[in-house]
């Protein structure tokens, strides 16, 4: 967005400011137009388009900038909502109010992130890949079995009755009335996400171009060359981490409060795939493309589930093939071939394109 | 009862279907440094098309252990026509994008395999039939079976068969040199695509074996059960030092050992308070302290940071 912005201020500022106004009366007028053009459900697959999309930001801070491969990412989500569930629910008997648990869910992340970073980082790229792989899995592992001998988690059966996000006596749970205007539950959560989305890309471009962010891609591009000019690659590396699964963790507590309900089967290693999948078919260590990954992998699946089944009855005039199975083979053939067709993702960042010409000379075949 | 040496056969049996599956993950990462995620499915390919062809032969009257051998045949052609066409089509074509660009196709074949498979042999789960005389044996307390003593056995031999390809024959020759130093190895007038086309045929080849192992013991079949086994077989492969054969040999009997154990003895161990459950998280645990100590893996080699 702000490549846009930039390109286009260059040549006339009056036409960017246009174009921001429109782009925002669009974003504050979506959950309105999905429901006239295509029906009541996409407003929440739009919600869920954007806690995908915070966590693929997240997750773009470890895998894009720094270039450390994760494949536990979704650990970071869990704890974020896990943290908000047991702070929020019948479960522990606690109802704190959410602006002390979401910034909570967000630390407990971090320090988790931090926790798994620390000793881990001397490790080279794939091993540093199964390591988080199994970091993901031990924490999914344990919140599927900590309902024994003490019950803290519930178990397979998960945490219900969360919360709604509450902000004094006004509950996002519960549909409003303003300005004249109807808000049902799922519009409210849109906004509060749209928020918080954008917020995340905010942090994250201003992080792009920083000291930091610099640091990032140096050791993304040579680490050894990085540490002689001077920085601290174990520090670095860990803030990584930290900030990664900080976004993860906040990502987390917003899903918690959003679903009012959380059990270890939505934070299994299918989700850390598919967050990173966003990340990679987007266009790695580029906002533009990663958002582009996040609402692509959460959109498509959708709208092959709407599509697969009635597109079935027309051409054959009858379901030949359960159309499950069949959504998920067009998904895997679709991300089979946007990959041959752009290696780099839909959307590479320039600067990574820049530096794959001289990896293909020294590395590769 | 004696438990230990029970958990110490199970480990062994589990452990070397494990190694089998690792050496597919460790020889292809040894020559393109990828991680093929898709060499689960191929595991769960070879076990559904085992027990399609068994399932068709089995009212024939051909005797049982032909029928076994017909199906493990035709298992491993069809898994070896599979691991020549993933490689073919997802994987040559990227051989120079963004190092993470393969891992995606990898999902997405992967993901691709296992709805297939579901489409053909549906969501449940099948029965594998016993085609040996399955008689269990006491020794020393503890029992094993005559299947899971075949397992061992074929096992041990195919690895064995594999060491003296790699370091006795041309082919292995090549394989190794490619591994060393690809570019050099062009020079040398070694095929390259060749010789990388044969690594996915023969990790095919013990990926189909692997899983008629896996079903024959547990005697089920299911589309789910690759990326579990794949997993697992990854992180044995990580244990003993990706890209190097013998660790993935010995990282799998390992894996097979400590989950086994792990699972007998994790309950005593915290005083009750984790059960068997926590199998898994053990054999993590115990895989992210080895690479804690050991950065490449028990057997890896300690490669220097190059520029």
């Amino acid at each position: 967005m702000r490549n846009v912005l930039k390109h286009l201020s260059s040549k006339n500022r009056r036409s960017a400011w246009l174009a921001f106004l429109v782009l925002a009366i669009v974003l504050l007028a979506l959950p309105f137009f999905t429901d006239a053009l295509f029906g009541r459900g996409w407003v929440r697959i739009v919600d869920f388009a954007l806690l995908y999309i915070m966590l693929a930001l997240g997750l773009n801070i470890v895998v894009g900038y720094a270039g450390l491969l994760d494949l536990g990412y979704i650990a970071f989500f869990a704890v974020g909502a896990y943290c908000y569930a047991l702070l929020g629910s019948p479960q522990l008997g606690l109802h704190l109010p959410f602006w002390i648990v979401l910034p909570l869910g967000a630390l407990l992340a971090c320090i988790f992130g931090v926790l798994l970073g620390a000793p881990t980082l001397r490790l080279r790229g794939d091993y540093l890949a199964i390591v988080t792989l199994g970091f993901g899995e031990i924490i999914r592992i344990f919140l599927n079995n900590l309902n024994a001998p003490i019950n803290i988690t519930n178990g397979p059966q998960g945490i219900s009755m969360i919360d709604p996000i509450r902000v004094g006596e006004f509950s996002l749970g519960n549909t409003h009335e303003l300005f004249g205007l109807t808000f049902p539950s799922v519009h409210l959560h849109y906004y509060l996400f749209l928020f918080f989305t954008l917020l995340v890309i905010f942090i994250s471009l201003r992080l792009e171009d920083s000291r930091i962010g610099r640091a990032w891609m140096a050791i993304r591009e040579d680490e050894v060359a990085a540490e002689a000019m001077g920085i601290n690659t174990r520090n670095i590396k860990l803030l990584a981490f930290a900030m990664g699964a900080t976004f993860g963790g906040l990502a987390g507590g917003l899903f918690a409060g959003f679903q009012g309900f959380v059990s270890p089967e939505s934070f299994s290693l299918t989700e850390s795939i598919t967050v990173l999948c966003m990340v990679v078919l987007g266009g790695m260590g580029n906002i533009n493309g990663v958002l582009l990954g996040g609402i692509l992998l959460v959109v498509l699946p959708e709208a092959l589930r709407h599509g697969s089944g009635p597109a079935q009855q027309l051409l054959f005039g009858k379901t030949l093939i359960d159309p499950e199975s069949l959504r998920m083979l067009l998904f895997g053939l679709a991300l089979i071939t946007v990959m041959l067709w752009r290696p780099a993702g839909l959307w590479p960042s320039n600067q990574r394109q820049r530096e794959l010409v001289t990896e293909n000379d020294t590395t590769h075949l | 009862m004696n438990t230990l040496l029970q958990q110490i056969f199970n480990g062994f049996v589990q452990g070397s279907v494990y190694a089998m599956v690792a050496l597919g993950y460790t020889m292809v990462y040894g020559i393109l440094g990828l991680i093929n995620f898709a060499h689960g499915e191929v595991v769960m390919v070879g076990a559904m098309i085992a027990l399609s062809v068994i399932q068709l032969l089995i009212g024939s009257g051909l005797p049982p252990l032909l029928i076994l051998l017909i199906s493990l045949i035709i298992s491993i052609v069809v898994c070896i026509a599979l691991g020549y066409s993933i490689e073919r089509i997802a994987y040559r074509p990227l051989r120079n994008a963004p190092r993470l660009a393969p891992l995606i196709t990898a999902i997405g074949v992967s993901i691709v395999l296992q709805n297939l498979a579901m489409i053909f042999w549906g969501r449940e789960y099948h029965a594998f039939p016993s085609l040996l005389p399955n008689n269990s044996h006491m020794l020393s307390g503890a029992i094993i079976t005559e299947v899971q003593i075949l397992i061992v056995l074929v096992a041990l031999g195919m690895m064995g068969g594999l060491l003296l390809l790699m370091h006795r024959t041309r082919l292995g020759r090549a394989m190794r040199a490619v591994a060393e130093n690809p570019s050099a190895a062009i020079l040398m007038g070694v095929n390259i695509n060749g010789v990388i086309a044969v690594t996915f045929m023969l990790g095919s080849a013990l990926a189909a074996v692997a899983g008629i192992m896996v079903s024959a013991n547990y005697g089920i079949v299911h589309y789910y059960m690759g990326s579990i086994l794949g997993l697992k077989a990854f992180t044995a492969a990580v244990l003993g030092g990706i890209g190097n054969m013998r660790g993935a040999m010995v990282g799998g009997l390992l894996l097979g050992l400590i989950e086994n154990l792990g699972a007998g003895y994790i309950g005593d161990l915290s005083g009750g308070f984790f059960g068997s459950h926590y199998q898994d998280v053990f054999a993590f645990f115990v895989l992210i302290s080895v690479l804690i100590f050991r950065p490449s893996g028990l057997l890896g080699e300690r490669v220097a940071e190059r520029a």
